[in-house]
């Protein structure tokens, strides 16, 4: 749907230094994200709730993490904590060694699990959208390949009413794309998609991530989708949300969709879905 | 003002499908959306059947030997329409629109800044509030006694009373459509370090629009209300005046026709904030 042709990335994305794993081992030495005793409580009237608590863990540079956990475990609390929309109430994160107190427009993306694509812009005028708002001409050069990449060349002047769900989610990563950030944080992007809509999305995300080196944490419901996506899981365990367990997941890439039938996939995934339906009805640890 | 301050309130973890995003704040399908008549073949149908039944009206009032000052003829409305126009009509036709567009201008604009002030800082809201609820279910009509007291029977108690009821109809409307704004989409923005004066632009106005164009509506029409029934009560202007004065001579021929000039404006604002609606907020239908 978006070509396998490696040339469309020659002139923005550097191809070659990131082969699979190997070449990744020798830029996944620096920290991106140092996420340090991270605790959010929400106050309503009513209640308090202790969303995230003591979290503590970093991401190095072009990771692809993913956090999983069951629902209502703080993990998009989290994603918003390290996104500087919603600062922690104790606990520091810090991007590039430095501390995060506002929303970092140049550096951190945000997609959403809603596409929010503005529905009275076009799609071309949804991409322009941050460069307006951040008074700078738009990267026609990269929006372009982006485009294509995505397979959505054609498509620009339509209205997101008139695209379908998977397209507007991909609307939306080129928007966030187009900013060219280092860090990119999706809050289940794919979960409000139909599962073929979601393991081409999941195709497309990987090709995307694998040459544009950007460091990625995607918040999921989904385990499989979690175990397919990332070089390392972050198990969440709920009220309060803690860090339960760390899974490494090292499957050649670029990883190929029937990699989910694999007997080796199969045991982390039961494994992660102990783990999980546990902390869910054995009254956490 | 849920969709404000996101810092320190839960954001809905839960919310699965997503999919409802691209919709409006409200659905004004019940103002707004009447379906057209469409094609020759329907719209001839429709007059067709208007002018049957205004025919079968006036055999009806021949036939039952009708007196005039029972019931006019609607013969004799359309005559009086067409001969007595320029004579009867048309300068309480101008008075009235005139001090209802001030009315509407002064109110609508009052309304609109106040629905942004409480937009912007959401504290305000309870002690506007209540004025506003206060001026939207009294009639305004019923100041206008009072009005002419202070400010004698030209047109200054008139545009004052039709501001005080468009104005709260405009605040109401617009003060919903910019909260309703979907989270996400504020988030968004601020990801992208919009500050509030271009989240407003960008995301909260035109999310508002049609929210915007019904309360102009619904303020129009109650604007309306209150200057044919302001000049009823006094002040010898306007075509709520000539109403008074025709029924007061038993011309009902001419009472009829002025009836007539007065739906076809109230029709007539339907029709353009319609239009309106469809042309700049068509997303949202």
């Amino acid at each position: 749907m978006w070509g396998p042709e490696e040339e469309q990335f020659k002139s923005y994305f550097p191809i070659g230094q990131r082969n699979g794993n190997q070449g990744r081992a020798l830029v996944a030495q620096t920290t991106r994200i140092e996420i340090t005793n991270v605790s959010k409580i929400y106050q309503t009237e009513t209640k308090t709730v202790e969303a995230v608590k003591n979290f503590s863990e970093s991401v190095k540079d072009g990771e692809f993490v993913c956090v999983v956990g069951a629902s209502g475990c703080g993990k998009t609390t989290l994603l918003w904590c390290l996104s500087g929309l919603h600062p922690a109430t104790s606990g520091t994160v810090h991007i590039d060694g430095e501390l995060l107190t506002k929303p970092l427009p140049d550096r951190i993306g945000m997609v959403f699990q809603d596409s929010n694509l503005l529905p009275w812009r076009t799609l071309m005028e949804n991409i322009e959208l941050p460069f307006q708002i951040k008074k700078k001409p738009v990267n026609r050069e990269l929006v372009d390949e982006l485009l294509e990449v995505a397979g959505l060349k054609g498509f620009e002047n339509s209205y997101p009413g008139e695209l379908s769900g998977g397209m507007k989610q991909r609307g939306s990563i080129v928007r966030a794309l187009a900013q060219d950030p280092e860090v990119l944080l999706m809050d289940e992007p794919f979960g409000a998609l139909d599962a073929f809509t979601r393991e081409e999305m999941n195709l497309f995300l990987l090709k995307v991530w694998e040459r544009t080196k950007k460091t990625i944490v995607f918040v999921t419901h989904s385990i499989s989708e979690a175990i397919f996506l990332a070089d390392r899981v972050w198990v969440m365990s709920p009220r309060p949300g803690r860090l339960s367990r760390i899974v490494d997941v090292d499957f050649a890439r670029p990883r190929h969709i029937d990699l989910q039938f694999e007997p080796d996939f199969i045991e982390i995934l039961k494994s992660i879905r102990e783990d999980v339906e546990g902390s869910k009805s054995g009254k956490g640890k | 003002m849920a969709t404000d301050n996101l810092a320190d309130k839960i954001p809905d973890f839960n919310s699965s499908g997503g999919s409802q995003s691209s919709g409006g704040p409200v659905d004004v399908s019940a103002i707004a959306g009447i379906r057209r008549a469409k094609g020759i073949k329907e719209i001839a149908s429709v007059v067709a059947l208007a002018i049957v039944v205004v025919t079968l009206l006036e055999f009806i009032l021949i036939w039952t030997n009708t007196e005039a000052y029972v019931f006019p003829k609607p013969t004799s409305i359309i005559q009086s329409l067409f001969t007595d126009f320029s004579t009867l009509y048309w300068k309480p036709l101008t008075q009235t629109v005139q001090t209802f567009f001030m009315g509407l201008i002064i109110g609508s604009t009052i309304g609109l800044a106040l629905a942004v002030l409480v937009t912007l800082k959401p504290g305000l809201d309870i002690f506007i509030s209540p004025y506003i609820i206060i001026l939207v279910t009294t009639p305004m009509v019923a100041l206008i006694p009072f009005l002419m007291l202070k400010f004698g029977f030209g047109m200054t108690p008139r545009v004052i009373a039709i501001s005080l009821a468009t104005g709260p109809m405009v605040m109401i409307n617009s003060a919903t459509g910019f909260r309703r704004t979907n989270a996400e989409l504020i988030a968004l923005g601020k990801s992208y370090g919009a500050t509030e004066f271009q989240l407003f632009r960008k995301i909260r106005f035109p999310f508002a629009l049609p929210m915007i164009i019904v309360g102009f509506m619904v303020g129009s029409i109650f604007g309306l209300l209150t200057a044919v029934g302001a000049e009823m009560v006094g002040g010898g202007m306007g075509l709520g005046n000539r109403l008074i004065y025709f029924s007061s001579l038993v011309q009902m021929s001419q009472f009829g026709a002025v009836l007539v000039i007065v739906a076809t404006f109230g029709v007539g604002i339907y029709s353009f904030f319609t239009f309106i609606n469809r042309k700049y907020a068509s997303w949202d239908v």
